[in-house]
């Protein structure tokens, strides 16, 4: 019996080099959606629900938006270039080797034994039951004992998303334009 | 046992989603091959927790259909329009040439 999680590695591996291979840029975006959604299953099975949550959310769900909002701005096809396309996979070979023999320290996948399951896990795990009386540790552990810090995310996505609606002016009523309404869509995408 | 065999059988639909997404010929069959990969994911997700012993994450796969239906009316919007906030209809087919260009002069005057 195969892990489904080698099962689903693969597809990973196969949707990347796929991204890799494909030049025209409309099916790579919705490849990358896919990517997104194989990648936060695989951790969904891995027991990270919060990690898959941020990954479906905005991998597969704002990130596509994105780069289609971004493919709507420019060409759909890649550009063919030739040059330093060896550097390029030896920097990419160089790069993925380290990471891999940077694994060769850590722990196996589940190891109970791991340092990360005896340093202060034990304490919230304990605690979020006894002390804090929060049945999801999750939830114990993002609100109460990294409150401080989860406070400040939520200010910083909050600042951001005050500024970019500032800047871009969503959300409020227009002054009615006196131009011409055909100005808008002849100005994008004619190449 | 059943939940296994969902489980195998899942995982060789999603593979066989995988290779539409790569040959399809026309822009729909990747559409058609995302929204499939999303729907077995969410699938896999259903399984998987009744597998494990854990139904209660059927909120999450809940959550992956409602991603995946985001995604999608981003990309078939953007297939139709050309653009994601524009009404002028232009179809994008896969090799990135318009096929409706009349249709896209025109359509900014009605």
């Amino acid at each position: 019996m195969v892990p489904i999680e080698l099962v689903l590695f693969a597809f990973l591996i196969a949707t990347a080099a796929i991204i890799a291979m494909v030049r025209d840029l409309l099916s790579a975006a919705m490849l990358f959606g896919i990517f997104s959604l194989l990648s936060a299953g695989m951790m969904l099975l891995m027991d990270a629900v919060d990690v898959s949550f941020t990954e479906a959310a905005v991998g597969a769900g704002i990130s596509t938006v994105l780069i289609l909002g971004a493919l709507s701005l420019t060409d759909y096809a890649e550009k063919r270039s030739t040059q330093h396309r060896i550097s390029g996979k030896l920097v990419v070979l160089a790069t993925g080797g380290l990471l891999i023999y940077g694994t060769l320290d850590m722990p196996t996948y589940g190891d109970p034994a791991a340092p990360i399951h005896n340093h202060v896990a034990p304490e919230f795990v304990a605690g979020s039951r006894n002390k804090l009386e929060i049945p999801n540790i999750v939830t114990s552990v993002l609100a109460s004992y990294r409150s401080f810090d989860t406070f400040g995310e939520t200010t910083v996505v909050f600042t951001a998303a005050l500024g970019a609606m500032l800047l871009l002016g969503g959300g409020l009523p227009r002054r009615a334009q006196s131009g011409t309404p055909d100005d808008a869509p002849d100005e994008r995408g004619e190449s | 046992m059943i939940y296994g065999a969902a489980t195998a059988a899942i995982l060789v639909t999603m593979l066989l989603a995988l290779v539409r997404a790569y040959r399809g010929p026309t822009v729909f069959d990747r559409v058609q091959a995302v929204n499939m990969m999303g729907t077995k994911t969410v699938l896999l997700i259903a399984v998987w927790d009744f597998l494990s012993g854990r139904p209660e994450w059927l909120d999450v796969a809940i959550l992956y259909a409602l991603m995946n239906f985001i995604g999608m009316i981003a990309l078939l919007r953007f297939s139709r329009f050309g653009d994601l906030s524009g009404d002028t209809e232009v179809l994008v087919t896969d090799s990135g040439r318009d096929a409706g260009d009349g249709a896209k002069d025109t359509g900014g005057q009605s």
